[in-house]
């Protein structure tokens, strides 16, 4: 049973985000490298990471007549975002901040994507960038209500919106992952979505020149950068307890089922990101009312059911 | 610990709500909006409802982002560079609501507040949920109802076409002919 | 304490009551809706915790208010989009045409 960690495991949660944020990074540049044609190599796999202090002390652009207020805050909210979300997710047996609606807040602290890279596209008075804004916006729109719903699926087979409840109640027989799929699958897309990489990275695309990144450098671009790969290894580490049966394993302690399985998670993430193609952001939403609402909802009612049977997750 | 979060958090709902009538850019108006709500469901949270303060937030974030890309859409002076002042009969506002603010201060102050009735259920969502599934149904089926008739009566009043531009006039056209291209080609 | 967040309420209520009746703009004038309901949104939670917190009623309460906050605003930007697309302005002296 997990329990609420002691006050200095709120500032583990950055540095633990951070440490398989890294990895990601580094495992899609080696990806790069052999997609490239280079040697995979130590050097090729810190190539990303070597760029952190060169953004840290690069000048910031600044552009003509920018919001400053806005653009800043929009910068901010990324990462923040990202670190908010992870405070929920259960490592081992401990959460950092357990809260009894830790599913419903995970949700509202990805939201904030929507608010933080909105305003990053505003700020800088910047027509690309603010084209890049209004793509996030549009797949936000059509990514949030399937990734509501199969939220809502977890949280339903496991009679509980405490995300340690729901890891925990995976214990009994059978993961999440195999007798919800469809939920898993919108859960997957949805993590794609909220930190716009991969499928859905139309408002950081090239077509943009960067979109949202567009007028951004120095320290701005690092936290907007790395707010990216932040939100895909949060949701990474969400899909554990949710899915993925949280800390339980046979040999290793719960930690360490934890962290491999979100280096799992992360890994096929990362892998999948090269294989899949660029969705349009305005032809994903009539595929995301159309289709992925009334699947999510027959899954969750199948949820439904099944625990109404059973008594209990199976 | 209600006390100190109420605090902090109060003056930021009440001054961010009075600054939604002051800034002249739209975005900063939507923004101190957002802020206000923000505020509003940390207070909830520290009065216990956890699950209604995490709601508000969620859902006031996506209605004030897509509020702003509607205020930027339609209105005159969305980023506020033009000096225009969009108000009428401002002091006449200003009087009534001064004098409803004062009205109700002094009914807060002078009625007579029951005392509290019975103790926090140790988990309010399940309270929620469980009122609304038994004996609140007839509010979850008019809640219900609501959502959906405003769903058909936004999408009726926004949408310039309907079947026959989309079909043709005999309906049979298909593909339909939409301006942007769907995902599912129905 | 409960008289604090009353008081918070009525503020919310009033600032949301100045904004609708003096602003021209239909938007804005939502924007002025959306506090007066955000300030009975905190007056009902206070009230579930202050007086009844052993009833649902002051939670049923706020899931009333924000769901009328969703429908308002989605009926209402489907009208500023309707005025917008026949007049080209949004502002609410525009939209008299019932008056006649």
């Amino acid at each position: 049973m997990a329990t609420s960690a002691p006050a200095w495991a709120v500032l583990a949660v950055p540095a633990l985000l951070a440490a398989f944020t890294v990895a990601a990074v580094a495992g899609d540049a080696l990806l790069a490298a052999r997609a490239g044609g280079r040697r995979p190599s130590v050097a090729a796999a810190a190539g990303p990471l070597a760029e952190v202090p060169r953004l840290l002390v690069a000048q910031r652009r600044t552009t003509l007549a920018p919001d400053t207020l806005l653009w800043r805050l929009g910068l901010v909210t990324v990462p923040a975002a990202a670190v908010l979300a992870a405070l929920v997710i259960p490592f081992g047996g401990v959460t950092a901040s357990r809260m009894s609606v830790g599913v419903v807040w995970f949700n509202a602290m990805e939201v904030l994507t929507w608010a933080g890279l909105w305003l990053a596209g505003w700020g800088p008075n910047s027509a690309l960038s603010l084209v890049g804004g209004y793509r996030f916006v549009a797949q936000g729109l059509a990514y949030e209500l399937p990734l509501m719903l199969a939220l809502i699926a977890a949280a339903a087979g496991a009679q509980s919106l405490d995300v340690a409840r729901i890891a925990a109640a995976q214990a009994h027989y059978l993961w999440f992952a195999v007798w919800m799929p469809a939920a898993l699958a919108v859960y997957l897309a949805g993590v794609y979505a909220f930190s716009f990489l991969g499928p859905f990275g139309s408002p950081a695309g090239r077509d943009l020149a960067g979109g949202v990144l567009a007028e951004l450098s120095g320290v701005d671009r690092l936290m907007v950068a790395a707010g990216r790969w932040l939100l895909l290894t949060a949701g990474a580490g969400m899909a554990v307890p949710l899915f993925l049966g949280g800390g339980a394993g046979p040999v290793l302690p719960a930690w360490a089922w934890s962290a491999v399985k979100t280096l799992a998670v992360l890994g096929l993430l990362v892998w999948a990101r090269r294989r899949l193609p660029l969705v349009r952001a305005d032809r994903y939403a009539e595929l995301a009312w159309v289709v992925l609402i009334p699947v999510t909802i027959a899954q969750t009612l199948a949820v439904a059911l099944v625990v109404l049977k059973l008594g209990g997750p199976p | 610990m209600t006390a100190v979060v109420f605090g902090v958090l109060a003056p930021v709902a009440a001054v961010s709500g009075l600054l939604v009538f002051r800034f002249r850019s739209m975005a900063r108006v939507t923004i101190a909006l957002l802020v206000s709500f923000l505020a509003s469901g940390g207070l909830l949270i520290s009065l216990g409802l956890g699950y209604l303060g995490t709601v508000v937030i969620l859902m006031m974030i996506i209605e004030m982002i897509i509020m702003m890309v509607f205020m930027i859409a339609y209105m005159m002076n969305p980023a506020g560079l033009i000096q225009m002042t969009m108000h009428h009969n401002q002091r006449g506002a200003r009087a009534i609501s001064v004098a409803t603010f004062v009205l109700l201060s002094a009914g807060i102050f002078a009625t007579p507040w029951p005392r509290r009735a019975g103790a926090a259920p140790p988990d309010p969502t399940f309270q929620l949920g469980k009122a609304l599934m038994g004996p609140q149904m007839l509010t979850m089926i008019t809640l219900g109802f609501t959502l959906f008739a405003a769903m058909v009566a936004a999408v009726v009043l926004a949408t310039a076409r309907g079947r026959y531009d989309r079909f043709g006039d005999d309906l049979k056209r298909r593909p339909p002919s939409d301006s942007a291209g769907g995902g599912v080609g129905r | 304490m409960l008289q604090l967040f009353l008081l918070l309420a009525a503020g919310l209520l009033a600032a949301g009551l100045y904004g609708a009746l003096s602003q021209q703009s239909i938007v804005m004038i939502m924007m002025g809706l959306e506090l007066m309901l955000n300030g009975v949104t905190v007056a009902a939670g206070a009230f579930w915790h202050f007086l009844a917190p052993a009833s649902a009623a002051g939670q049923v309460i706020v899931v009333v208010v924000v769901v009328a906050m969703a429908a308002e605003m989605a009926v209402g930007f489907a009208v500023v989009t309707a005025i917008h697309r026949a007049r080209d302005v949004d502002m609410a002296d525009a939209a008299a045409d019932l008056r006649e």
